[in-house]
């Protein structure tokens, strides 16, 4: 198992995630799904400037995501994956090839109509549905910013 | 904050930011040359948008922690025109201490001079080189 971690996380390739998750399963590569990065070079320039020496990053639509997930879980190269929002992660999912995986909520913050179910984790409707939707694809969806924090599963917490 | 100096500003993790202008205020006095921002609770965009408030239309330099952080990824996108705004990760108070007294310097100079300065300020004391 190449992928270490799937996450949900808007700040992407930041402190918590290079510096917490990344001290703690050692990745070499963070694999980016987002439409939006994918299609921006100067966006994708930023982000990689944040990379520790000898990390790479690959940012990717999700339309080739699905189709890339089996090749990047049978790579040797320990992974971690990131998408910014609940939706993205859900339509990764929807591909098929996730059943059985755990989908990590690291930080989503406060925007409109977003409702706060812990202190990294604001949600609404739409993200609620995609929650159920990864739910409903045999995917174990837990709230955990931290490796030392307590996970908590998403279920026990949506309205 | 005199808009003919370089205007500072320190975004960081936590309470960094306001510790470190805190203490550049109680050692320095120069209260008013550098304001804080802490990403607590904040997304990206709310992140950018904060950031680029505190940002005046002259010289500016942003101060921030870790280069792989999203305060260094919300400064670079801030300070996309370099003639005008620097980022410097890495920030320290002795870096912070000369800036607050250099703020009359061009931006060109004044920016490797602060960060050489932040430099010399990690020392193994007392010195045994």
């Amino acid at each position: 198992m190449s992928i270490l971690l799937y996450r949900v996380d808007e700040r992407l390739i930041h402190g918590q995630v290079v510096v917490g998750w990344g001290s703690r399963l050692q990745p070499n590569r963070y694999l980016v799904v987002d439409d939006a990065l994918a299609a921006s070079e100067w966006e994708r320039d930023l982000y990689k400037l944040g990379l520790p020496p000898g990390v790479e990053a690959e940012f990717i639509p999700v339309s080739e995501a699905i189709s890339r997930l089996d090749s990047w879980r049978s790579n040797p190269t320990p992974s971690i994956l990131l998408t910014r929002d609940v939706e993205s992660m859900a339509r990764l999912a929807e591909g098929g090839g996730m059943v059985g995986e755990t989908v990590n909520l690291g930080g989503i913050h406060h925007g409109r109509g977003k409702q706060q179910v812990l202190p990294y984790l604001f949600l609404d409707d739409e993200d609620v549905r995609c929650l159920r939707l990864l739910a409903g694809r045999g995917i174990d969806v837990v709230a955990q910013d931290l490796p030392g924090a307590t996970p908590r599963a998403v279920e026990s917490l949506l309205p | 904050m005199s808009e003919d100096q370089v205007r500072g500003v320190v975004v960081a993790h936590g309470q960094m930011a306001d510790g470190l202008v805190d203490a550049v205020h109680r050692i320095s006095g120069e209260g008013d040359a550098l304001v804080a921002l802490s990403n607590e609770g904040l997304g990206p965009e709310a992140l950018f948008e904060r950031l680029e408030n505190l940002m005046g239309p002259g010289p500016s330099v942003v101060f921030t922690d870790l280069e792989t952080g999203s305060c260094a990824l919300a400064a670079r996108v801030v300070c996309k025109d370099p003639v005008r705004r620097a980022v410097i990760c890495g920030t320290n108070l002795p870096m912070l201490l000369d800036f607050v007294f250099h703020r009359k310097m061009p931006l060109e100079t004044l920016v490797p001079r602060v960060v050489e300065k932040g430099k010399a300020g990690i020392r193994i004391s007392p010195n045994r080189e």
